[in-house]
């Protein structure tokens, strides 16, 4: 029982990385990300390791998300005004 | 060097990678395996030193000088970042629009803020009993902050938040971390050597020797990052805009 | 299959990333693609220190010696690096930002061309 739990866990990380990689556009890539943080966080809780599982959640699933979201967001922003003024 | 090629070279190399890392897998000891000789080490040493959580011993007392160095990383990328993108001359703030948000997000977000908050600081103080600790509760502060960004707006955020002060706040908790060292030095045993305060009784906030105060000045540095930090790249990402000529631009 | 499945899994992270950040026509997927292969040393790091039928290296509810542990090595090794490593994926967001507005272009085969 508990080998298939970490099992199918495992698979669902290595999926959810997978997607992360093939996600070719930044924003959905930021997306899937926090989805792989969460994956992650449960894949720790269930290794018996909650201290890795609340640090990766609080970072994988919103900083670092959120950090490219904002990068993005300049990069583009950038992009709109240089085309605007040219 | 062609797209192609550089595929071919990839594809060379990572299977090369691939096939050793594989047979490396097969002669690692088995998954779940019952031989963990540092492991048992590490919990007798933690429980001698009356820590419950023995992953916080091991961070703040019998590796203590291995996590300097990791906050060492911390305090360098948090520099790197805010020289990076500080406002250069070719820019200017503009204020952006207060924006419009609906009565529910900002009611949710304004009764979460406290609540988490609260939890970032219970996970600090309760490292070394529980799952927790400065890392995991400094990021949880840090990011509970900023739901007065989804449920206000970026001025009601710059307004709690003085950046200086928070930067302040990160080269004061990697100095109290060094200063704790140092303070083992002069009472005559190690730097950094967890025999400066009694051990405490086993299970209890006050446990563990040093364990909480390094603690407390890891979450310190780490909230106070992680602010700076999000900080930068927000006033980068909602504040600062370039001039509207670049002629500095085309000159490089 | 069971005993190393953890590893593999772990092995299969790392490669994705990698080609994933070899391939990237955008410096900011690079990064995203970087946190993967972080990613992928977390889980090789928990997956050595798991025991069967253990219990998490924590005393506050459980008695000491009552149940065998996982290994708090590994674990502490991994923690501080999650921490650690988002702050140096901001340097390197930084930096990118910092190309962006140099050079205008965040794809690395554009940016190699205008070097030369």
């Amino acid at each position: 029982m508990n080998d298939m739990l970490i099992a199918v866990t495992l698979l669902l990380v290595a999926a959810t990385a997978t997607a992360a990689v093939a996600a070719r556009d930044p924003v959905r890539q930021a997306l899937v990300l926090a989805v792989l943080g969460v994956a992650l966080a449960l894949l720790f809780t269930v290794l018996q390791a909650p201290d890795v599982a609340l640090s990766q959640l609080a970072v994988g699933s919103a900083l670092t998300p959120l950090l490219l979201l904002l990068s993005v967001r300049k990069v583009r922003r950038r992009g709109r005004r240089k085309g605007r003024t040219e | 060097m062609s797209r192609r090629v550089r595929l071919w070279l990839l594809a060379l190399g990572g299977a090369g990678l691939a096939a050793l890392l594989f047979a490396a897998c097969l002669e690692l000891p088995g998954f779940g395996g019952d031989r963990h000789p540092y492991g048992e080490r590490a919990v007798r040493e933690s429980l001698a030193r009356r820590t419950a959580n023995a992953v916080s011993s091991v961070n703040f007392d019998q590796r203590a000088f291995d996590t300097m160095g990791e906050m060492t990383i911390l305090f360098a990328a948090v520099l790197g970042t805010v020289v990076l993108l500080r406002q250069t001359r070719d820019e200017h703030r503009a204020q952006p629009a207060p924006a419009h948000v609906a009565p529910p997000v900002r009611r949710y977000a304004l009764i979460t803020l406290p609540v988490a908050l609260l939890v970032g600081l219970y996970v600090v103080a309760h490292g070394q009993l529980s799952p927790g600790g400065g890392f995991q509760g400094g990021v949880v502060a840090a990011t509970a902050l900023h739901l007065l960004y989804l449920g206000a707006d970026y001025r009601a955020l710059e307004r709690v938040r003085p950046v200086g002060l928070y930067e302040v706040g990160d080269a004061l908790g990697t100095s109290a971390y060094l200063v704790l060292g140092i303070a083992g030095v002069l009472a005559g045993t190690a730097f950094l050597a967890n025999t400066l305060l009694p051990y405490g009784t086993f299970n209890t906030l006050s446990s563990g020797g040093t364990v909480p105060l390094l603690n407390a000045a890891v979450g310190m540095e780490v909230a106070c990052a992680a602010v700076v930090l999000l900080a930068r790249f927000l006033d980068q990402a909602v504040e600062i805009e370039e001039n509207a000529v670049g002629t500095e631009e085309s000159g490089e | 299959m069971m005993s190393v499945l953890p590893y593999l899994v772990a092995v299969w992270i790392f490669l994705a990333g990698c080609y994933g950040l070899a391939t990237s026509r955008n410096l900011i997927h690079a990064v995203g693609c970087l946190a993967v292969c972080q990613a992928a040393t977390y889980v090789l790091l928990i997956a050595v220190g798991y025991r069967d039928g253990a219990t998490a290296p924590v005393h506050s509810d459980i008695e000491p010696g009552s149940r065998p542990l996982v290994d708090p090595v590994v674990q502490a090794l991994a923690l501080t690096d999650v921490v650690v490593g988002a702050t140096v994926t901001a340097l390197l967001l930084a930096l990118i930002l910092q190309i962006s507005k140099r050079h205008g272009t965040v794809d690395p085969d554009e940016l190699s061309e205008l070097r030369g």
